[in-house]
């Protein structure tokens, strides 16, 4: 318990401190110390729900599947921080920022990460939607921080689009109140996660249906999922680069936490209708995800902005994940689980990469980044690495979870196989028609190195490859563990 | 059919003013001119805090009224005086967002409404008197303000439109559920205020960057555009 | 107790409309003598529209040169049409047999129908006021009719009856009850009714040669009876709606039986809210300022959808 308090004061008083503090420089290691404390309190957290069981409270509720989650989430948090900052020192004096704004770059990072944390170990459904519409405000204000009219555009798309997107969320959530209040008694009761789940079987399913759906559309506005996606590029590309990794890595996970938790409960609840379809909720996911495959696979062919590029990577893996998930099952969902794992390790990398390489060319456009590799090798061989490893080639981690969700969908919907096997192709060719140049083409002249720090990438693609090949065995029984919880029976 | 008219006068009122609210809802759609917009969501402010006072009387319970008072304040009185402040401030109070094609909009409002009704009828077969048709109607209000979002020009109706969306919802989890938990919904209240103020803070970006509040000239960022 | 060939029925029911018609003149009077005197003005003696009629009876008929039959029976027809009308609104007694045969839709209908001949009467000359005047008529008749009958639609579903007399007597039956849709219907029809009379905001009975003017544009070119009978029926229209809203929404106090006293009684709470609502009428016409002619379709937008929602609160709202 003290562990989770930690993990979760942490981010919130820090936030209210950096709003104070005033030299960037400072602010810049406060946060950097903050979330590699927080990062260490989530690892007791995560050591004391493995050794002495989940924390079941009336307000949180820590388990194997959402402890997994804080730990990736203060993990990449942490090194995003560590990334962003000399990358913002760096624009800093590119005067692209003012050291005002810094401070509110500080500040909403933390305030980000407190309702991302909120989010992933409250109990509450009500709590959930708070904090993820938190999450919304904490960030709009980091996409616009540019203030270009591009970056304005963008951060007003992202409030707008996400705001209703939640708000079709909050209605969905209002309706399982609605159809838990007849089941339970107390109502503060009624949106406790734990008492839904253990009382699902019991709900009114029509009622539940509806707000899956609405819950569905809601979060998944968030995640990305075709054709609720608009916002996702814009937010990407516009915004700082530390925002657009821990908005890949962090947000689209968390909203795709929010929308499982719920399949849990309308599975509950249908599985018991004659007349309604049980798989009602695995279904949608599955079509939803599909698309969002497929399409986010085909735009990455027309994009010429770099950012906007993985931005459409992450919508197609976001997608694969839910698709995952809909189709349910041990061995999918420790597919997705593990996909979740290395798409943000190695997503935040590719991010952190990007981010470097636009600072080297000056610019986003991809056709106008050449000579990577020349230039600073670094940063080079790291896109190029990270490009693979999210392509799905072996060995990296995202080829040994998609080789999974392959196996499972080979299993229960063998005709499925094809467009998936169709979309990776396709997404693959997208990602790779742009990099070569970009990697090794000849360097413009007067192109320099930067200042910067690699451990972060390194560190995160290790991590990928060591999944790949081969997983932990701790690593394994603890997914195992998720997967029992989110399907019901183990694969180990 | 006597059914109604044998109802205690309470739940009649509490059905008469949600039909009000359905009406500022439209009123809202057709309103062009800012600052009458801007009133009419204070007045739909209003009298959804009315309308969770007499549902909190009505059922005794106690927390309703809170939020009553927290709608009041928030949603009546503090979120239209910022956006008028703001307005002022830009010198947009008196400018018009011209409603296109006024009936239409209109019509196609009236049809949301129907099609909301429709949609909530599996819902209907299950559920008690009162909770039953208000699900429809704060259907039919989040519809209306998409409507009004995806019909509008200039940020500021946008925010009125999203913020009345809200409204809609609130509608839903006074009427159907008699509130949510107290955590939930300062939470709630807490989001919408943040909101509130950061949408104020834009509508400075916005003009700093284009230099008019019309949204429509946020269109730099397309799939393909260069 | 209605019997079809009930000869004294239908003997009230033609006394009943003759009084109608009676009255209609005196119900203008009283909206024009209260402007007057809320504008300063000295007001018109009460006989003054009847001695207009007499006047303009005694006084021969100018005919155009161009003007085709049309423009000449169109007076007999318009005039008709509205008594015809008023014959089928319950006045001061519920169950007139009319009401069997002629029900809330009929209604709209016959007024309608008075109406087509009014803007062709209006083309007739082929003067350019009176073809404006009747487009101007036309346009805003087809936003009104389709309010004007969603409130009879909302009415019907209420008491499960387009007929107008079973309508009353359901609002009269059932206990006070605090109905969104009533309110909103009553909200539309006040607005219809504003429109269809040509009164201020829309149109100015009180001006005869203005560019904006509607229903005094049609009626330019006639004299004489043609001119009286045309009055009559604009007259009449006025008092119509204005029974309309009285009867159907407020209706407590009509009589239901042929009893001499209850008639009373009923005459005199109906000449209670006839001059309670002119009055609010005069003083409404007082406050408000003319609109824009581009304005009327907004307020008749207005009018169609309170009447929209009145009818969907009451499916949504009022349902069992």
């Amino acid at each position: 318990m003290i562990a989770l308090a930690v993990t979760l004061l942490m981010p919130a008083l820090t936030a209210l401190v950096l709003a104070f503090v005033r030299p960037a420089p400072v602010g810049t290691r406060i946060n950097m110390s903050a979330t590699t404390a927080g990062f260490a309190a989530s690892v007791w957290l995560a050591w004391n729900v493995l050794t002495q069981g989940g924390i079941h409270g009336a307000q949180f509720q820590v388990d194997a599947f959402n402890v997994y989650l804080i730990v990736l989430t203060s993990f990449v948090g942490m090194t995003t921080s560590i990334f962003s900052g000399p990358y913002m020192a760096h624009e800093l004096e590119l005067r692209r920022v003012t050291p005002r704004r810094m401070r509110l770059y500080h500040a909403s990072f933390q305030g980000f990460m407190f309702t991302m944390l909120l989010s992933l170990s409250t109990n509450n459904l009500g709590v959930l939607w708070v904090a993820l519409e938190g999450a919304t405000l904490a960030t709009v204000l980091l996409v616009s921080l540019y203030r270009t009219p591009e970056s304005i555009e963008a951060a007003w798309k992202y409030f707008i689009l996400c705001g209703v997107g939640i708000a079709q969320a909050l209605f969905g959530t209002i309706l399982l109140y609605f159809a838990a209040a007849r089941v339970v008694p107390d109502p503060e009761q009624a949106l406790q996660w734990s008492v839904l789940y253990a009382h699902a079987a019991q709900l009114e399913p029509v009622v539940v249906g509806i707000a899956f759906i609405f819950l569905l559309i809601g979060y998944g506005t968030k995640v990305g999922l075709v054709p609720l996606h608009n916002w996702l590029p814009d937010a990407h590309s516009e915004g700082p680069t530390p925002m657009s990794a821990v908005l890949s890595g962090l947000l689209l996970n968390v909203a795709l936490y929010a929308i499982i938790r719920i399949k849990m409960i309308t599975d509950g609840a249908l599985a018991s209708g004659v007349a309604h379809d049980p798989h009602l909720a695995g279904k949608l996911m599955m079509g939803f995800g599909l698309l969002s495959f497929m399409i986010a696979g085909l735009f990455l062919h027309r994009q010429r902005d770099i950012k906007r590029l993985f931005s459409y990577s992450s919508i197609e893996h976001m997608g694969l994940m839910t698709f995952a998930f809909g189709l349910g099952g041990p061995l999918a969902t420790f597919g997705a689980l593990l996909h979740m794992t290395v798409h943000s390790l190695t997503k935040s990398a590719i991010f952190v990469t990007v981010g470097h390489a636009s600072q080297i060319a000056g610019t986003q456009k991809i056709e106008h980044i050449r000579g990577l590799v020349r230039t600073q090798p670094v940063v080079g061989w790291g896109l190029l690495v990270g490009s693979i490893a999210i392509a799905g080639f072996p060995p990296f981690g995202v080829f040994t979870s998609e080789f999974l969700l392959l196996s499972a969908t080979m299993k229960s919907w063998p005709w499925l196989a094809v467009p998936l096997l169709a979309g990776l192709a396709v997404a693959f060719a997208g990602l790779f028609r742009h990099l070569h140049s970009m990697v090794f083409g000849p360097s413009p002249a007067g192109q320099q190195p930067i200042p910067l720090n690699p451990v972060p990438v390194a560190l995160h693609l290790a991590f990928v490859l060591w999944l790949g090949l081969s997983i932990p065995a701790f690593l394994a029984r603890w997914f195992d563990e998720a997967t029992r919880l989110i399907s019901g029976s183990g694969l180990l | 059919m006597t059914a109604y008219a044998d109802l205690p006068l309470i739940e009649q009122a509490i059905r008469t003013f949600a039909a009000l609210i359905l009406v500022t809802s439209f009123a809202l759609l057709a309103q062009s001119r800012v600052v009458a917009a801007i009133q009419v969501f204070a007045w739909q402010g209003f009298l959804l805090a009315a309308l969770t006072a007499l549902v909190a009387w009505n059922s005794g319970l106690t927390h309703l009224y809170i939020s009553a008072a927290l709608t009041l304040a928030l949603k009546a009185l503090f979120i239209p005086w910022l956006l008028i402040r703001q307005a002022r401030r830009l010198g947009i109070l008196r400018d018009l967002d011209a409603v296109i094609r006024p009936g239409l909009t209109l019509m196609a409002a009236g049809a949301l409404v129907i099609f909301c009704y429709n949609v909530v009828v599996p819902v209907r077969e299950f559920t008690q008197v009162v909770t039953r048709d208000a699900i429809a109607v704060s259907l039919a209000l989040v519809m209306i303000a998409l409507l009004m979002l995806i019909t509008r020009r200039k940020a500021i109706t946008q925010v009125v439109a999203f913020m009345s969306l809200e409204n809609g919802l609130f509608f839903a989890a006074v009427t159907a559920t008699q509130g949510m938990p107290m955590v939930v919904e300062l939470g709630i209240a807490f989001d919408v205020l943040i909101a509130a103020v950061i949408f104020g803070v834009f509508f400075f970006h916005i003009r700093d960057s284009i230099e008019s509040l019309d949204v429509d000239q946020l269109s730099r960022l397309r799939e393909i555009n260069d | 107790m209605v019997n079809h060939l009930n000869l004294i029925a239908w003997l009230a029911a033609l006394l009943q409309t003759a009084l109608f018609v009676a009255m209609a003149p005196l119900f203008t009077i009283w909206v024009k003598r209260i402007k007057c005197t809320l504008q300063n003005r000295l007001p018109p003696p009460w006989s003054q529209p009847y001695r207009d009629f007499r006047r303009l009876f005694a006084k021969e008929v100018l005919l155009a040169r161009t003007a085709s039959p049309v423009f000449r029976i169109a007076p007999y027809i318009v005039c008709g049409t509205t008594i015809m009308a008023a014959s089928i609104i319950p006045f001061v007694w519920v169950n007139i047999p009319f009401a069997v045969m002629a029900d809330a839709i009929v209604l709209v209908g016959t007024l309608a129908l008075g109406r087509f001949f009014l803007a062709l009467a209006g083309m007739d000359v082929g003067t350019s006021f009176g073809g404006m005047g009747s487009s101007r008529e036309m346009t805003f008749a087809a936003l009104a009719e389709p309010a004007m009958l969603i409130v009879v639609f909302a009415l019907a579903m209420l008491s499960s009856s387009t007929n107008l007399s079973t309508i009353i007597g359901f609002v009269l039956d059932q206990p006070l009850a605090l109905r969104p849709s009533l309110l909103f219907g009553l909200l539309a029809l006040i607005l219809v009714g504003i429109v269809e009379t040509g009164r201020i905001p829309v149109d100015n009975p009180a001006t005869h040669l203005e560019l904006t003017m509607i229903h005094e544009a049609m009626i330019l070119e006639y004299t004489g009876r043609h001119l009286a009978l045309m009055e009559l029926a604009a007259q009449l229209k006025l008092t119509i709606y204005a029974v309309l809203t009285a009867n159907l929404f407020l209706p407590w106090g009509i009589s239901r039986s042929l009893d001499a006293a209850a008639l009373g009684v009923s005459f005199v709470a109906l000449t209670a809210k006839l001059a309670v609502l002119g009055a609010l009428l005069a003083v409404g016409e007082t406050l408000v300022a003319k609109m824009r002619l581009f304005r009327v379709p907004t307020f008749l937008a207005v009018a169609f959808t309170l009447a929209l929602i009145g009818m969907l609160s009451f499916i949504m709202l009022e349902g069992r």
